[in-house]
């Protein structure tokens, strides 16, 4: 019987010929990853369960993103523990403000995960290096603290479901478009427990941001991991940055999928999910009139370079609304210098932006762009939970840095094609 | 194990946001977090519950992050546990790992109205709902994940086989 992707990768990392959906097993990691959220209770653990060092100071990542810079005397506090743990420990993977990004935009970037990987992360959107043809999943902070320790993590074999895209994308139609279109399709939780692969011709011409960000978005189906067979595009982009040698694994052509879904994606359009739920995705078409008040452009889902130069390019020479603020956030240092060599912050500013060095901030409402009870935002983000970017009665609208582009310009949810 | 508690009754799809709002993360003290706990989708929550009630959700509870915060914090506002018709899978992970009651059941979850009084005896796979005297039977936890309980929780598993 034929094997997933996924199924290889864990069987690899199991030490074993074949595994099966359902199956529970002891998987090796090639990564751990924890933030300045989740990894001050990890630590807690590591130190009350008597450990004395982790499994390998080379695979152990600790990035401070979330409130960082430090947002306030609470969040310093968990941000100091991470340092000293990272101190104390050696790791190699630890970065600290000034060198920090957001967590699953520096990985990949740095090269610290690759393809053929095995990776867990307390963090959910650790499903984005799936993009890398990697098997990467969230989790909590007592996985972390025992992955710590034993480099190992118990898992269950997921089940797989297909995701076929046929045909050549409308323009402004990016990665994060077709995400929200299959969200919308199956539901938050369509993918529960599942693993996410997404294939077709449009994928195979879709770049490795886009990819990123589809894969990013997989935990908002509930789905367990999101992957991308590699492919020439996935070589390119590991070539000189991969730390560690990676392994190309693809799906056998009799493997087995639960659910297989097929997708013109040459009529997908560009997609906007309302409140308070990512699967609420409407087409661009059937919006409406939305008034907004801020827009960010960032985060782990959005906040690459490519993702800097579509917003860029649409505001270019125009002005941000005078009702709208907005923000741009790159995700990390070197986008935010790739900014400046292209001249992409001169625009931002020149049109009224303001832009920050990395951080999660507003994309879970933790600082910078906190919104008051009744404002919107359209926001390149990946959820629109209730609260999620501050006030309870406030709301986020997700799409891609085009439409949060062109509605900062308009005051309201827009596409690039409404400002000529 | 068994508990018997009054039933809070929410919706289907409730996130870990919603469980304890992301604003609140800045720390990780258990009292501190319990606090807000259920605030975004009920604030007066914590003042109408007692300890040992039961929560009782729709499908998908506690999808979202992935921060253990969030059933730290329904353990320490002393909520015994939670039914539901399915679990986010991180969120289903974290109660596990760290020794919080979470028992899915279609049937019950549906039936089960706020208010009721419900007893889970999970050590027998099945709750009763007191209220209507009605008894809907559970799937025991996998073999793996019994011997994590019986370990006393991942930790201490990973512990022993170092
Ligand atoms: S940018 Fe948002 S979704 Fe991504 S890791 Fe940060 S808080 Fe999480």
């Amino acid at each position: 019987m034929g094997m997933t992707i996924t199924e290889k990768i864990l069987a690899a990392h199991a030490g074993k010929k074949e595994v099966k959906p359902g199956e529970l097993i002891w998987a090796k990691l090639d990564i751990v990853l924890g933030n300045d959220i989740t990894a001050p209770i990890a630590i807690s653990e590591f130190k009350n369960a008597g450990a004395k060092k982790v499994f390998d100071k080379d695979r152990v990542c600790l990035i401070p993103d979330h409130f960082t810079p430090n947002k306030d005397i609470k969040s310093a506090e968990q941000a100091k523990v991470l340092r000293e743990f990272a101190r104390e420990q050696k790791l190699k993977n630890y970065f600290e403000v000034g060198k920090m990004g957001v967590e699953h935009a520096l990985l990949p970037e740095q090269g610290i995960v690759t393809a053929g990987d095995a990776i867990i992360g307390a963090d959910s959107h650790t499903c984005t290096y799936g993009a890398l043809g990697a098997f990467s999943t969230g989790v909590g902070s007592t996985d972390l603290a025992a992955a710590m320790i034993s480099g190992k993590t118990w898992l269950k074999v997921p089940e797989a479901m297909k995701f076929v895209f046929k045909g050549k994308l409308s323009k402004w139609v990016t990665g994060k478009d077709l995400i929200l279109h299959v969200i919308g399709d199956i539901g938050v939780d369509g993918a529960l427990y599942r693993s996410m692969e997404f294939c077709g011709d449009t994928i195979e011409n879709l770049s490795m941001e886009g990819r990123l960000s589809m894969c990013n978005m997989a935990i908002e189906a509930g789905g367990k991991n999101g992957i991308i067979a590699p492919d020439k595009i996935t070589k390119e982009f590991l070539k000189g940055r991969s730390e560690r040698k990676p392994v190309f694994f693809a799906s056998d052509k009799d493997a087995k999928y639960v659910d297989v879904r097929e997708y013109n994606a040459a009529k997908i359009e560009p997609t906007v999910s309302f409140p308070h739920l990512p699967s609420n995705a409407r087409p661009l078409s059937k919006v409406g009139n939305v008034k907004i008040d801020q827009v960010v452009v960032g985060s782990c889902t959005n906040g690459r370079i490519e993702d800097m130069r579509l917003a860029a390019k649409i505001i270019k020479g125009k002005k941000v609304h005078s009702t709208v603020r907005m923000l741009v956030i790159p995700a990390t240092q070197a986008v935010f210098m790739q900014m400046f060599k292209e001249g992409l912050t001169e625009i931002f500013v020149n049109a009224g932006a303001a832009v920050s060095t990395p951080t999660c901030g507003p994309c879970l409402g933790g600082h910078m762009g906190i919104l008051a009870a009744g404002e919107r935002a359209v926001a390149t983000t990946n959820r629109n939970f209730v609260g999620r970017m501050g006030d309870p009665k406030s709301e986020v609208y997700l799409a891609s840095p085009a439409i949060a582009a062109a509605s900062a310009v308009t005051g309201k949810i827009s596409g690039p094609e409404e400002l000529h | 194990m068994k508990f018997t508690g009054k039933v809070w009754k929410f919706r289907d799809d409730v996130n870990t946001d919603e469980i304890i709002p992301a604003r609140y993360m800045n720390t990780s003290d258990p009292k501190e977090l319990a606090k807000h706990t259920m605030e975004d989708i009920d604030k007066d929550f914590m003042k109408k519950m007692k300890p040992g009630d039961i929560i009782v959700g729709g499908k998908n509870f506690g999808c979202g992050s992935s921060r253990e915060h969030a059933p730290i914090c329904l353990k320490e506002a002393g909520v015994a546990c939670v039914i539901a018709k399915s679990f986010a899978r991180i969120f289903y992970r974290n109660s596990f790992n760290m020794g919080f009651s979470i028992v899915e059941s279609q049937e019950a979850a549906e039936d089960i109205k706020e208010g009721d009084t419900v007893e889970v005896d999970l050590g027998n796979g099945v709750i009763n709902n007191k209220t209507t005297d009605k008894a809907y039977k559970v799937a025991p936890y996998p073999k793996f994940m019994q011997e994590l309980i019986n370990a006393g929780g991942l930790m201490k598993y990973v512990q022993r086989q170092k």
